[in-house]
């Protein structure tokens, strides 16, 4: 069960990538990948990051993991008394965090060496983080094996050997072999066949009971999603628009854009048909973003609200609240929520 | 449902490919059919043969493969057409495609090529098929694209690709596809690489036209919810073979293939909260060139007995409900 403890503490995270352009490749634009992002993340629980392609979900766990650099805000990581500032780390304190925080990464295909060996592509974190002797290393990559069903000798094949499924076990051996806190899961199902999704999905759960595990879990599916978290943040163009419990969120979603996004999946029931909401146009590009809400060309409640409303749609960016007041903290980014 | 309203039969297809002197058996036997102004949905996982099945209607398999047997009728309004036996590039086979069977693919990304412009790919096929001055086929690609709900589709008709997001060139894929007013349309996991908000307008864009054309629609997929969402018939698919088929409420309410069962509790399903029990189908699909013996399910079914060594026949549960299974009636009454 997610504590009330804070692991980690996002402080208006941005990153930016420079869109160059010329002969001389100066910085033309930014695209703003993730502009300003305020999150909590609690000891123990599964935030579940939600959004469309090109909303930054990605980049921000890439950037809570360091492996893109953010150019503003804070990350903070707390670990007992101390507290880590992830932006700004000596070489010693970093070699220290990264143990702390793993990810899995998506494609099972290409995230794996394929001149390597499972023991191989294993054993140098365990090396790195002061495991001497091989047969140490053997043992501790065989029971890793173990602890996501596959079989011990295993280790002694190589990627291309195994399945679609037993890369995406590896991977996440891979994540969990130095004893991490965290563990990013960048979209770890979404390349996996459903029938062997439900396997993988099941084995997350399983790891993260057996080992206290903080899970952020980044995907596009949403059923996933709610099956997995316990807290949700949805996502669009860079911000996080809505941030709930999941059975809240998924039971009264407040912004426009998660109501949309809720009734646009399909679902496998036959006895609840939801009535879809059908957003016009795509994604705007994230180098220029539309003024005030991000949403606001496509916001279906726009269109019925009146002129001044409309103006402070336009004008003003709305800031992520609480709305409801409640015991458990719904909080919305929207300057008339539902 | 009358036999006039069929648009497309097939019995007992097999389509084998020989890769490196090895034969996969893609196919080994499938039979459908496919009515006007309905969707059918095929539904399974990578490598059951779905894409296969669409490929072989519209003749566009890949060099070293072949239909073995069985046959592909198209109930045309000239009479009936047996497409598997056309020469594979022949002129009653190239009549054919685009014109009357047409095909959406998966990658809008890829499907499209760079170097031409939108308009031109889209008016292509209606240069081939019909007799149109080149003004007219501009005029048709730009009320094509108006009517996929691209705005100023007199400016877009001649942009490229490559100015195109992924939700505007799957439209424009579509439009390419229903230029010619096909009978049948394949969709190919139309909306795999899109979002879904974007997949949502993609499916009611899909549907408006089914309507309004009474065109019958052959849409490939993995999801369940799309099934549940669009489908008139279901057929479900694994290892090359179909092995359950019916309507949808047949399939999706009352399945009776241990495959499909399982395939339906193992996802999750949105609105029913952290509390749902799924449980995953254990083991893996098999390697295609070391089939099981009998059912291609067997090694990994709960139903599983010593029966299941010999290929079951297909068990006829209603008139419209069809599986491929033993146990039919013991996975029925379970479920």
């Amino acid at each position: 069960m997610p504590s009330q403890e804070k692991i980690l503490h996002i402080n208006g995270l941005k990153t930016y990538f420079p869109v160059r352009k010329g002969l001389l490749r100066t910085v033309a634009a930014h695209v703003k990948a993730v502009d300003g992002v305020d999150l909590e993340i609690y000891r123990g629980e599964t935030l579940g990051l939600v959004g469309e392609s090109g909303c930054g979900k990605t980049t921000l766990g890439k950037s809570i993991i360091q492996l893109v650099g953010a150019v503003g805000g804070q990350i903070l990581y707390h670990e007992g008394e101390q507290t880590f500032d992830l932006l700004n780390l000596s070489p010693e304190e970093f070699k220290h965090i990264r143990q702390k925080i793993q990810i899995v990464f998506q494609d099972p295909h290409s995230s794996l060496n394929p001149a390597f060996t499972v023991f191989g592509s294993l054993q140098d974190p365990l090396k790195l983080y002061g495991v001497k002797t091989k047969a140490e290393r053997r043992k501790i990559i065989g029971d890793l094996l173990e602890a996501v069903n596959m079989r011990r000798e295993q280790m002694d094949n190589y990627p291309h050997e195994f399945s679609g499924g037993q890369r995406q076990r590896i991977g996440i051996a891979r994540a969990l072999c130095v004893n991490p806190e965290i563990v990013i899961c960048d979209e770890a199902v979404s390349a996996l066949d459903v029938s062997i999704q439900a396997q993988v999905l099941q084995l997350l759960q399983e790891i993260k009971e057996a080992r206290g595990l903080t899970y952020i879990f980044i995907t596009h599916d949403l059923s996933v999603v709610e099956y997995i978290s316990d807290r949700v943040a949805v996502m669009y163009l860079g911000k996080i628009v809505e941030l709930a419990e999941s059975e809240a969120l998924y039971r009264t979603p407040r912004h426009p854009y998660t109501q949309a996004l809720l009734s646009a999946i399909p679902i496998a029931d036959l006895d609840r048909k939801s009535d879809r909401i059908v957003l016009e146009g795509d994604v705007p590009n994230p180098v220029s973003p539309p003024s005030g809400c991000a949403f606001h060309p496509r916001c279906p409640k726009f269109k019925s609200l009146s002129e001044p409303e409309k103006q402070r749609c336009m004008g003003e960016s709305p800031q992520l609240s609480d709305a409801t007041q409640l015991t458990q903290p719904h909080l919305v980014s929207c300057h008339y929520p539902n | 449902m009358s036999a006039d309203q069929k648009v497309l039969s097939v019995k007992d297809l097999k389509t084998y490919i020989y890769v490196n002197n090895r034969c996969n058996k893609a196919l080994d036997g499938v039979s459908f059919d496919v009515y006007r102004g309905k969707t059918l949905c095929v539904v399974g996982e990578s490598g059951c043969g779905k894409s296969i099945t669409a490929s072989s209607i519209t003749q566009l398999l890949p060099k070293l493969s072949r239909i073995e047997s069985g046959e592909i009728v198209y109930h045309s309004e000239r009479g009936n057409i047996r497409i598997d036996q056309l020469e594979r590039n022949g002129p009653e086979m190239r009549a054919l495609r685009g014109a009357e069977i047409s095909m959406i693919f998966q990658d809008p990304m890829t499907a499209l090529n760079p170097v031409y412009r939108i308009g031109s790919q889209i008016s292509e096929g209606l240069q081939y098929h019909s007799k149109n001055t080149l003004a007219q086929l501009k005029q048709t690609s730009i009320d094509l694209l108006r009517q996929m709900g691209i705005p100023l589709a007199e400016q877009r008709v001649d942009d490229y690709p490559h100015q195109f997001s992924g939700g505007m060139r799957q439209r424009a894929m579509i439009a390419m596809a229903m230029s010619c007013k096909p009978k049948i349309l394949i969709a190919d996991e139309p909306t795999t690489a899109l979002d879904v908000t974007i997949q949502a307008q993609i499916f009611e864009l899909i549907d408006e036209l089914k309507q309004r054309h009474n065109t019958a629609v052959i849409l490939i997929t993995h999801d369940m919810g799309v099934v549940a969402e669009l489908a008139d018939h279901v057929a479900v698919m694994y290892m090359g073979n179909i092995v359950e088929q019916g309507t949808v409420d047949d399939v999706l309410r009352h399945p009776a293939h241990p495959y499909t069962e399982a395939l339906l509790k193992s996802i999750p399903i949105l609105g029913k909260g952290k509390q749902q029990q799924i449980t995953p189908i254990q083991g893996s699909t098999p390697d295609p060139y070391q089939r099981p013996k009998g059912c291609q399910f067997e090694p990994r079914c709960p139903y599983a007995t010593e029966r299941c060594q010999t290929f079951p026949d297909s068990q006829s549960i209603s008139a419209t409900h069809d599986a491929l299974c033993w146990h039919s009636e013991k996975v029925l009454s379970h479920a």
